[in-house]
């Protein structure tokens, strides 16, 4: 008997080839007579472009093909599309500029793609798009956010930059909330624009075989199928089935990897028209203005309660930042992944958001780590926090008064979502219980005595997770499904082949299903092995994003291996002369009830491959099963942060001297992975708060284009943390998970914010609270 | 016009043509096919490109071929004994100190540096100590770990 692995901290199957330098990422690949691929960018934020000229560049040592937008456009290649349909609250289509792959008339932000150069070396391409000559009449920029509507437009079809203006929830019930609160609680918050900053940045290689018309795309991706299906059905640069993409080892995404871009477009444009494989990897600077910025939001909010703190109602107005293009999915972050997350975890009974989505001259804003989970939890527990202090009340009794209670589930929320499960009062207990809530106050004392001002911060958190049911996903205007396909192919001599729709890149999955897998069918986990992100293999699939992997991938392989199951039981019956209904299976082998006779895991799987006096009518030979699943509804994973810092007023410097997590995840297959995605989720969401800014000048130029001037989070910026768990399962997939990659930074930037105002004794902070700003907060407070 | 440079290579020499402004990285990855070391910026921030260059830890973006002409180099895949692995990297696998794992084969590379170069490393020596080298997915708390286990074990 093998002991089950579910729930168990299995040290990484993947781990071997990365620690030993094994690993294949996009650039490690090369592939004979390969081409190499530098891209011309527009160095001005917005322009009409008056002429190219490619001349010289063409005659450069080295030089292939110099390609633009007219050439593209000449080959009759489609845009980039979103793929989330948004209506305003008057019922028109959101407004969709098209996104070229490569600019040809216009340029909409610095950096968009003009020309893409294929040399015999890189730094013959690099050197030859120097030569490229643009003409670029100069526009206006519309850069600032808060005056984006009232700016020049950049799209003659786009009025006042408006992408759309949606709604959601009860506009009048709203305003009666507040005609009968005693006490109205208002903010303007603004969440700071990110640059995602994966640290492998965005490759591709692509190559085309004249021979079987068949292209090859090796990509740094999320999600291959996706980028596959684009291709075909909206770009049309290949038929699918002539199509293969290939997302081998991936340095991290966090959202910024699920969309399809200009850069891998063009590669795989180039590859075919030239006849060659071009291989792209970004330069850092690239990336920074390349890939899909994050967040970005400017809201006001106003929360009405009665006299005793309970809340009435919330009026929500959010500007959403879209950049110069709809990215792949950006239209539905600060929209479905937003507005339907501002109850929290709270009973409020009336909610109603209005968000205008505007276009500027920036790079394109999509999802990112949480994707307008964390714009929501920011605004609601700023706003709750805010709220205990103008009450007096303290801060965690002011929550515990609004909780959503055990006995409310299904709890069906102002705004949408139908919460199936929880229990935030056991969070936020064992969080206060870790944090040693009742010593703060001594502990705050102590710091005084050393001239140091320390402050604690709360947040309770909801997420919606495991991005799935197609039907709510349809109904709200998704471009597509959102299930995933899983296959678990038993081999002849008892070793397990796992083939997932879901991709990892660091989440871990080639170790977290084969414990799954494993612990289902009894066997140990060194026989499963994980396959993903190549389209040549899978099912297809939807790639991994929000949070999504276990809860639908995993649930897609735990059908899976029930069918395994149940077709092993019918060989077992077989072999043992007896009733398939007869057949239990249980710890890695069929006993057939009654007798003494069994079959090992390893027995049925030779003998589904050895049929040689099988009924072939009532059973066919194999062992092999695929599901495609698509869950009920969403999952709701929550929990309390508390963090607590010492501010240096002297200095403007803070430390953050404990960070606690308490999450419910429900279920959890390895502990040790997902105590390991909750500190990476931390890292990111203090990150945001502390440190981290994307700005742009008032002519659109990136002030913040190189770590040198975007702060990413070190190690001595960071404390360890102290994780916690509590589980309510799932209620409606087999696994019972709920999800728990993009927690951490969902959950900790407001209890950051809402340490440092405690610790200054200040309204607001904006993010990132850098030394400088809190320092002069500091100073105001003293003077 | 090119240049010869001749450098031995995870303990084996090396002789190689390359470009004058060719980087150490690139002759590593490129020219030699060691691609366990990584590029993850261009300023010489990130620290992806971690190698040891005549038992120092040197960031191999900004190192150029030329400089380590007649030096003595170590990658990622140099440093395991041959039966298995060096403490580093198996303090990584034990703690969970990478995910995605592409600023691992740097991070491990500095850290084992900084464990020789420093004695009684405590938590804030470590966090001080790997300030050059981001990681973006594990919120260094592993990290940390596995380098305080590392740090025992290679004291031994």
């Amino acid at each position: 008997m093998t002991e089950s692995a579910i729930g168990k901290r299995v040290l990484r199957k993947e781990d071997q080839r990365f620690i030993t330098g094994k690993g294949q990422y996009t650039d490690d690949i090369n592939i004979r007579g390969q081409a190499y691929a530098y891209f011309v960018r527009s160095p001005v934020a917005h322009a009409k472009i008056d002429s190219v000229s490619t001349a010289a560049a063409q005659n450069s040592p080295g030089v292939i093909a110099v390609l633009t937008g007219a050439d593209l456009a000449g080959d009759g290649l489609g845009t980039l599309p979103c793929g989330w349909m948004i209506h305003s609250k008057d019922g028109s289509e959101m407004k969709q500029p098209p996104h070229p792959i490569m600019a040809a008339t216009h340029v909409n932000y610095a950096g968009e793609p003009v020309a893409i150069v294929v040399a015999e070396s890189y730094l013959a391409a690099k050197n030859a798009a120097e030569m490229v000559e643009v003409d670029y009449g100069e526009l206006p920029a519309v850069v600032d956010l808060a005056k984006a509507q009232e700016a020049p437009e950049i799209y003659e079809e786009v009025p006042r930059n408006t992408c759309y203006e949606w709604e959601l929830g009860d506009k009048e019930a709203t305003d009666k909330a507040f005609a009968a609160a005693d006490h109205v609680t208002r903010i303007t918050i603004r969440n700071n624009r990110l640059i995602p900053n994966a640290i492998e940045p965005r490759a591709a290689i692509a190559d085309y075989n004249a021979g079987t018309d068949e292209l090859t795309l090796y990509t740094t991706s999320q999600n291959p199928h996706l980028t596959r299906l684009i291709f075909t059905a909206f770009i049309q640069i290949a038929p699918e089935h002539k199509l293969r993409v290939i997302a081998p080892d991936v340095g991290g995404g966090f959202g910024s990897k699920i969309f399809v871009y200009s850069e891998e477009t063009a590669c795989a444009w180039a590859s075919k028209r030239l006849g060659v494989p071009v291989k792209w990897t970004a330069e850092r600077s690239e990336s920074f203005v390349a890939d899909a910025h994050g967040r970005d939001h400017i809201s006001d909010a106003e929360l009405a309660m009665d006299k005793d703190g309970q809340f009435l109602g919330l009026r929500v107005h959010t500007r959403a930042n879209m950049g110069a293009y709809l990215s792949t999915f950006a239209s539905s972050v600060p929209t479905y992944l937003y507005g339907t997350l501002l109850a929290g975890q709270y009973k409020t009974p009336a909610i109603y958001v209005e968000v205008d989505a505007l276009f500027t001259n920036t790079t394109p804003v999509d999802a990112y780590r949480g994707a307008g989970r964390p714009e929501a939890t920011f605004l609601v527990e700023r706003i709750v926090e805010t709220a205990a202090r103008e009450l007096n009340m303290d801060p965690v009794e002011l929550r515990r008064r609004n909780f959503i209670q055990p006995s409310d589930y299904p709890y069906q929320t102002p705004v949408a979502l139908e919460y199936d499960t929880g229990d935030y009062e056991a969070s936020l207990s064992k969080a206060l219980e870790m944090a040693d809530y009742a010593g703060f106050a001594k502990r705050k004392e102590e710091a005084a005595s050393r001239g140091k001002l320390r402050g604690i911060g709360f947040s309770c958190y909801i997420e919606a997770c495991g991005l799935a049911p197609s039907q709510v996903a349809g109904a709200l205007g998704a471009g597509v499904g959102l299930f995933e396909s899983g296959e678990v192919r038993v081999n002849p001599t008892g070793s397990v082949t796992v083939l997932t729709g879901s991709h990892s890149h660091g989440q871990g999955h080639e170790t977290t299903f084969a414990q799954l897998v494993a612990g289902k069918l009894g066997i140990p986990v060194e026989d499963v092995e994980v396959v993903h992100g190549d389209t040549g293999k899978l099912d297809y699939g939807l790639g991994t994003y929000g949070s999504r992997s276990l809860a639908v991938g995993g649930s897609a392989l735990s059908r899976a291996a029930d069918k395994v199951i149940a077709k092993g039981k019918k060989i077992a019956a077989h072999m043992m002369n007896g009733d398939a209904d007869n057949v239990d299976f249980e710890d890695g082998e069929f006993l057939l009830r009654d007798s003494n006779q069994k079959k090992t895991f390893g027995e049925v799987a030779f003998a589904a491959y050895v049929p040689f006096d099988y009924p072939l009518e009532e059973l066919e030979p194999g062992l092999a099963e695929k599901a495609f699943y698509d869950p009920a509804n969403f999952t709701y994973p929550a929990g309390t942060h508390i963090c607590e810092v010492e501010v240096d007023p002297d200095t403007g410097v803070t430390e953050i001297v404990s960070f606690t997590a308490v999450d419910d995840f429900g279920n959890v297959i390895n502990p040790m992975i997902v105590e390991g995605q909750v500190h990476g989720g931390i890292a990111q969401g203090l990150g945001q708060a502390m440190l981290e800014n994307c700005a742009y000048d008032e002519f659109g130029q990136l002030q913040t284009g190189s770590y040198m001037d975007y702060c990413m989070p070190r190690a001595d910026d960071l404390p360890s943390f102290n994780v916690g768990m509590t589980v309510t399962p799932c209620t409606h997939n087999p696994i019972g998970a709920k999800g728990c990659g993009e927690a951490g930074a969902i959950g900790s930037p407001p209890a950051f914010i809402n340490a440092v105002t405690n610790a200054l004794g200040i309204r607001d902070m904006d993010m990132p609270a850098t030394p400088e700003k809190v320092w002069r907060a500091a100073q105001r407070r003293q003077g | 016009m090119s240049i010869t440079v001749t450098l031995t290579v995870n303990g084996k020499q090396v002789t190689k043509t390359c470009e004058p402004q060719t980087t150490l990285v690139e002759l590593l990855r490129e020219g030699l096919g060691l691609t366990g070391t990584h590029i993850g910026c261009d300023t010489t921030q990130c620290g992806a490109c971690t190698v040891h260059l005549d038992g120092k830890a040197v960031k191999s973006c900004t190192v150029l071929a030329a400089q380590a002409d007649g030096g003595d180099v170590t990658t990622i895949e140099g440093i395991a004994a041959a039966d298995g692995l060096h403490p580093m990297q198996a303090a990584f696998k034990a703690c969970h100190g990478l995910q995605c794992g592409f600023c691992t084969p740097g991070m491990i590379m500095a850290a084992i540096d900084l464990v020789q170069r420093t004695p009684n490393l405590d938590e804030r020596g470590i966090r001080e100590g790997l300030e050059g080298n981001i990681c973006r997915c594990t919120g260094y708390h592993n990290i940390v770990r596995a380098v305080t286990q590392a740090a025992a074990e290679m004291s031994k």
